[in-house]
């Protein structure tokens, strides 16, 4: 397993996703397909933090062990941040397509164009 | 005289006026008679300390040099202000000062319980500082300044009235026509400017005035430029002093209250052009060009404006373009290089037509109208101003002895010995406005004091509303004294020139030595000629025959003056319609040549290109606004597929570029 791999399946994630946030029309779709992207993002961020960032140590001289200690990690804590954030978002997200489905019956973007007026 | 006190004699006129404006008027209100006595009281002051000026100078020769101190400098440009205290300066202020101070006191009665008493005094006091920081300064943008302040101090006075329209027009009239003449003494002071590099180069500085008389003295002034820069200044120079053709505004600047007319239209303003002129005589002198146009122009402007008067029958208009008329006359003295008989002959018709100017307000007073036709007969009814303004009439038109003979007499001896062609031409001239001059002024007098009284304000359908009325009788003492106190200058004044014979006190020729003994002019070639006994007399018989003839017209009525009328009928016409000069500026001029092709011009340009373009500039926002306005769909998946492809263009292209 290397980089590349990673890098790849995180590619065709976030364009999975990106295409269903664009092009779906149901709210509950779109959401979801952020979720994916962000999932992507997810990935490669523990990829790089995998592979990038402990070459990049080893080849510094100057490493010590206390950097060592702060910088392996960063790209996994990231993606605890971002599927924490990712979990109220989606709560948030839901509240709001409720309301719009009460008020008219649809949960259709598309009929959403109140940044029009 | 210390430095100090020099300045003292600009900074006394300035604290009146800045007391005036800024304490009495706001507390005491605006007819508060302290106002009065703060400007007497300042000109006084500032009378006294130019006499002392004048006797210092006359003491040291001509030779008080004051430092000059620096306001500021940008670049090779240095702005060093200080005073050039020269006999003519010395003359000047006196004249300034001395003329100011009566007519402030006259004032006290002319313009008594006017509602713009402390307006008068504090414009009076602003025009007599800034007629002194003219005379004072030795840097040409100082002279500059308080010209331009002379022009607004004398907009403002002749506007005084400013409720009436034709004080209002008249006002506007005199600053324009000067303001337009005053453009080409900008020009003279921005060629001396570009071409300041030989001035430079010599270690002077191309806008003091000690510093061109030195560059002259050294020949580094090429003829070109000192003829440039002294028609540009003469340009000035005719605005302010009336000259053909921008004589125009004068006459009608009679709206002004007439101790006004008297201060500035008669003896100090107007003669700031002459003055001008004779402060920078040396770069004239260099320059027969500018020499034969300044004599030219005075000769002309001389007969040219007496003849208008010939005919005026409004008493203060007589006197204006006699004004006109004799400063035409100084002028043409200067073209003939004769420096000392045109400030002397300065000297003397400041005191005698502020006199005459005096004593038609006083006639005013009486009779409540300044149109001629209905007076007649006040010499009974006011002896002093009769006997003061006979005085007056007589001196301006050159009757032995009186002060006007001896400067009139010492110009025509001038012109008459120039010997060039030009001198002879404006000797003539000169002699005709002698004729004139004597003509009209008695023809004035024998108007307004003979005869019999034909009914004043009363009879005169348009009588200004100012004078209230008919009153017959004496002026108040406060309005007489300044005329008694003016008359013995009129009748005395000539003697300083003294061109007979040594007196021990008054050597001969003083006055003319005098003036000459400024270090700038020790190139002056001639000096006070010889008094002339045969043209003397004969100049003298001219102004008699003109006297001679306005008495058989006006007083014995020999000579009816409607069969004069009525055979030179034409010529009647024409100099009562002033040559239709009015005419020509107002309705060729300004109406068809300015509004009509020049003001047309620019305003089809400001039309059709300067709109149109701001026209083109709001036409595009507009339009590209309801362009844009058809991308704005409120679809949110829309603009992130806007974002997303925008991304992934510029992502593509950083890739591009990098390679």
């Amino acid at each position: 397993m290397n980089l590349e791999n990673f890098l790849i399946v995180a590619a065709i994630i976030f364009a999975i996703g990106l295409y269903g946030a664009m092009a779906k029309r149901n709210a509950i779709t779109v959401l979801m397909s952020i979720e994916l992207m962000f999932n992507a993002v997810n990935i490669t961020a523990v990829a790089f933090s995998r592979y990038v960032v402990p070459q990049a140590l080893l080849g510094n001289p100057e490493t010590t062990a206390d950097t060592a200690a702060r910088f392996l990690l960063t790209g996994q804590i990231f993606s605890v941040f971002i599927i924490t954030v990712a979990a109220a978002e989606v709560a948030l997200g839901l509240a709001i397509v409720l309301a719009i489905f009460r008020q008219r019956s649809s949960i259709y973007v598309t009929d959403v164009a109140e940044l029009k007026k | 005289m210390p430095e100090a006190a020099a300045w003292l004699i600009l900074f006394l006129p300035l604290a009146s006026f800045l007391l005036i404006s800024i304490v009495i008027r706001p507390t005491l209100g605006s007819a508060s008679q302290l106002a009065g006595y703060v400007t007497i009281l300042a000109v006084g002051a500032s009378f006294v300390l130019s006499l002392v000026a004048l006797f210092s100078t006359v003491a040291s020769d001509g030779h008080i040099a004051y430092p000059l101190h620096d306001w500021f400098s940008a670049g090779e440009f240095n702005f060093a202000v200080g005073i050039l205290m020269d006999p003519l300066t010395a003359v000047m202020l006196v004249v300034v000062t001395g003329v100011s101070l009566m007519v402030q006191i006259y004032s006290i009665g002319y313009m008594h319980g006017d509602r713009g008493y402390t307006r008068y005094y504090a414009s009076m006091s602003l025009f007599t500082m800034a007629m002194l920081g003219l005379v004072l300064a030795n840097n040409l943008l100082q002279i500059f300044v308080f010209w331009e302040l002379v022009g607004l101090g004398s907009y403002l006075l002749i506007g005084f009235w400013f409720d009436r329209p034709s004080a209002a027009a008249a006002a506007k009239k005199a600053f324009i026509i000067t303001r337009f003449a005053d453009f080409g003494l900008l020009l003279a002071i921005l060629y001396l400017f570009f071409n300041g590099d030989t001035f430079r180069a010599a270690d002077l500085n191309p806008f003091v005035i000690t510093d061109i008389y030195h560059a002259i003295d050294l020949g580094i002034i090429s003829v070109g430029v000192a003829q440039w820069v002294a028609l540009g200044i003469f340009a000035g120079a005719m605005g302010k002093s009336a000259q053909f053709p921008l004589h125009t505004w004068l006459p009608d600047a009679m709206e002004g209250p007439t101790p006004v007319s008297a201060l500035i239209h008669a003896a100090t303003m107007v003669t700031a052009g002459v003055f001008l002129v004779a402060r920078f005589f040396p770069l004239f002198e260099i320059s027969p060009v500018a020499m034969n146009v300044v004599a030219l122009i005075g000769g002309i402007t001389a007969i040219f404006a007496a003849s208008m008067g010939l005919v005026s029958n409004d008493i203060k208009r007589v006197l204006a373009y006699s004004t006109v008329s004799q400063l035409g006359y100084m002028m043409l003295a200067l073209g003939v290089g004769a420096y000392g008989a045109a400030i002397f002959h300065l000297f003397t018709h400041a005191f005698f037509k502020a006199l005459l100017f005096l004593g038609s307000g006083n006639v005013n007073h009486a009779t409540g109208t300044f149109d001629m036709r209905y007076m007649g007969g006040l010499r009974k009814f006011m002896p002093w101003t009769y006997a003061t303004f006979l005085i007056g009439s007589l001196s301006l038109s050159g009757i032995f002895p009186l002060s006007g003979f001896w400067s009139k007499d010492e110009i025509l001896a001038h012109a008459f010995d120039s010997g060039d062609p030009v001198g002879g031409l404006v000797f003539l001239l000169a002699l005709i406005a002698v004729f004139m001059t004597a003509f009209y002024m008695f023809r004035a007098l024998f108007m307004t004091f003979n005869g019999d009284f034909k009914g004043g304000a009363e009879a005169d359908p348009d009588a200004p509303t100012h004078g209230g009325g008919l009153h017959l009788g004496e002026s108040p003492a406060v309005m007489l004294w300044p005329l008694l106190i003016l008359a013995v200058p009129a009748v005395l004044i000539g003697f300083v020139a003294n061109p007979l014979t040594d007196l021990g006190v008054v050597p001969i020729h003083w006055m003319s030595e005098f003036l000459h003994s400024n270090p700038a002019l020790h190139n002056l070639h001639s000096g006070a000629p010889e008094f002339n006994k045969s043209l003397a007399a004969f100049s003298s018989a001219v102004a008699l025959a003109g006297i001679l003839l306005a008495y058989m017209m006006y007083q014995v009525k020999v000579i009816s003056p409607e069969v004069v009328g009525r055979m030179f009928r034409p010529l009647y016409v024409l100099l009562s319609r002033k040559y239709y000069f009015d005419e020509l500026y107002e309705d060729i001029l300004v109406r068809r040549v300015f509004y009509g092709s020049v003001a047309y011009a620019f305003d089809w340009f400001d039309r059709s290109v300067v709109d149109a373009l701001a026209r083109l500039i709001g036409w595009f926002g507009a339009n590209a606004g309801s362009a844009l306005r058809q991308l704005q769909t409120g679809q949110l998946q829309t603009y992130g597929m806007a974002i997303s492809i925008g991304i992934l263009i510029i992502f593509g292209a950083f890739l591009f570029v990098r390679g």
